[in-house]
């Protein structure tokens, strides 16, 4: 079952085409790879599923239902979750009040706080959680982005450059908490990483100039020659 | 102790210390402080938007005034008693300020201040316009008969100071569960960045829409207060100027306190009226003063009592 598609969305800001005509189609519990080089619109992409961005053109579907109307926090309820590209946590406010805020919207009242722990268990920064967010190193707060999408139970996790900034620990735990998600949680991944790309992804989207460029598992990614150009270069 | 039971001893304190003072104090400064509990609680008021909510407006003489007339016309033209006149002054605030809020939270910034402070200036402009009711600048009194509540004495000063504190009671213990329970943290998270309270699927019109007739409402009791207790109803209390003191006061006191709009008041009323008491140019001392605070206060007298000692205060 597709969980999450687009059809022939597009996007120009001014003169700037950022996103034309892309397509998706997303099954449920697959682990999603969005690739390409800088300004490819990626983030313009993920931004017009979530509903920060509107679409110039083009239609997004959700669970079976056209949500491109729909306002951002809608489809966050509707269990989209959306980690951010720069780190926007709430610097000061304590860790764990930052993941408190992303659970309270979605679980009932009893399970906020176990939740809440839980999720900073998983990411390692459970002994952190009374430090302000602002406070901690930049890893943690990206791994505390990544806590707050957990704790929302979302089924579309949409995780903007998750790995960057953090060490190569750091990187190891979260490809583990990827698979360990994997099946359950639908994936959106935009991620420069590629090491992590061909190891979590199911498959992988390549964006270029705003376009599909190719589609395809990991491994076809690797041999596909239009990508090595535009992209992986020569390696 | 743990920070719960702190918050309450401090907050606790504070009203159990006012009570008593209430049998110390010399008739002046009796009079002085029951004024500032009820200026105290259009700051508490003020607060909820500005300090917690992060929403900055330049309007809010408006409801203090809607307050302040629902009240005083009730009595002065359709004989209500105190208690539904109170009522009505309470109405009349959350209705002004929700339909003031379904404007002006169509815009944000400096568009949200000039929107509130344009609609302000429009209430003051309306009392004026409607002067034979409301008698304009020259404002009316409300007089002692019309000041009992059940057989109880408004304008004695005992009576009056037991009402004002109830008042301020009631106004800190409102906000204080408010900035505690998920409705009120998610506003401060609103405040320390919009976008990503969205982004967690919550409405932040709807949020924003509620913070502000919260205070609204509360910035109309203590105007109905007001004119009731110390008996007159003016339009000076719909002018700018009561738009930027509660400002000034939850600054100085510490914006996003809950101590601080009373410490910003009784600061600022005692510092107006001990330099007045020095100099004729008494408005250049507490500028000065003022002045200085911003400069090493910039979170305010309880902001910066948080920032160094007590990190827990709400």
């Amino acid at each position: 079952m597709t969980i999450l598609s687009t059809q022939e969305l597009s996007r120009h800001f001014d003169g700037l085409q950022a996103v034309r005509n892309v397509s998706l189609g997303i099954p449920a519990g697959q682990v999603r790879a969005l690739i390409g080089p800088n300004g490819a619109g990626k983030t313009t992409l993920v931004g017009m599923i979530s509903g920060r961005i509107p679409p110039s053109s083009g239609r997004v579907h959700f669970d079976g239902a056209d949500i491109t109307a729909l306002p951002a926090h809608v489809r966050i309820r509707r269990g989209m979750a959306y980690t951010f590209q720069i780190t926007s946590v709430f610097e000061r406010l304590p860790a764990q009040e930052n993941v408190t805020l992303a659970a309270r919207r979605h679980l009932k009242a009893p399970e906020v706080d176990s939740a809440t722990l839980e999720a900073l268990e998983r990411v390692g920064l459970l002994e952190l959680r009374d430090q302000e967010a602002g406070d901690l190193a930049y890893g943690h707060q990206r791994l505390l982005e990544i806590a707050m999408g957990l704790v929302q139970r979302p089924r579309l996790l949409i995780l903007d450059e998750p790995t960057q900034g953090l060490t190569d620990s750091e990187i190891a735990g979260f490809k583990k908490l990827v698979r360990e998600l994997a099946g359950k949680t639908t994936i959106l991944l935009i991620e420069h990483n590629m090491n992590v790309v061909m190891e979590v992804a199911d498959q992988v989207t390549v964006l270029n100039f705003g376009e599909v460029l190719a589609e395809g598992t990991p491994d076809d990614i690797r041999a596909d020659r239009a990508v090595q150009a535009a992209y992986l270069g020569t390696g | 102790m743990s920070a719960r039971a702190k918050i309450i001893a401090l907050h606790g304190g504070l009203l159990v210390l006012l009570f008593v003072l209430q049998f110390i104090l010399p008739a002046y400064h009796h009079g002085n402080l029951a004024r500032i509990m009820v200026l105290a609680s259009y700051a508490v008021g003020y607060n909820i938007l500005f300090g917690y909510t992060g929403l900055l407006s330049l309007g809010h003489a408006l409801f203090f005034a809607a307050g302040m007339y629902g009240m005083g016309l009730g009595i002065q033209h359709l004989g209500l008693t105190v208690a539904p006149a109170m009522l009505a002054g309470v109405i009349a605030g959350a209705v002004v300020s929700g339909a003031l809020a379904l404007l002006a939270l169509r815009t944000a910034g400096v568009a949200f201040m000039i929107v509130t402070l344009m609609f302000a200036q429009a209430g003051y402009l309306t009392v004026l316009y409607f002067g034979e009711y409301t008698r304009g600048d020259e404002g009316f009194v409300i007089q002692q008969a019309q000041r009992m509540l059940w057989g109880i004495d408004l304008s004695d000063p005992t009576n009056r100071y037991f009402a004002a504190l109830m008042l301020f009671a009631l106004c800190l213990i409102v906000s204080l569960w408010l900035v505690r329970h998920p409705f009120g943290k998610t506003l401060i998270a609103i405040r320390e960045n919009e976008e990503r309270v969205r982004m967690l699927g919550y409405n932040i019109y709807t949020h924003k829409l509620i913070a502000m007739v919260v205070s609204g409402t509360i910035s109309a009791t203590a105007g109905a207060a007001y004119g009731l207790l110390f008996g007159y109803a003016g339009a000076s209390f719909a002018s700018v100027q009561y738009s930027i003191f509660p400002l000034l006061w939850v600054l100085l006191g510490g914006a996003g306190t809950v101590l601080g709009p009373f410490i910003g008041t009784l600061f600022m009323f005692y510092l107006i009226d001990l330099s007045s008491g020095i100099t004729t140019a008494y408005m250049l001392i507490a500028g000065v003063v003022l002045v200085l605070l911003t400069l090493f206060a910039p979170q305010g007298l309880a902001g910066e009592l948080r920032n160094r000692i007590w990190r827990w205060l709400p």
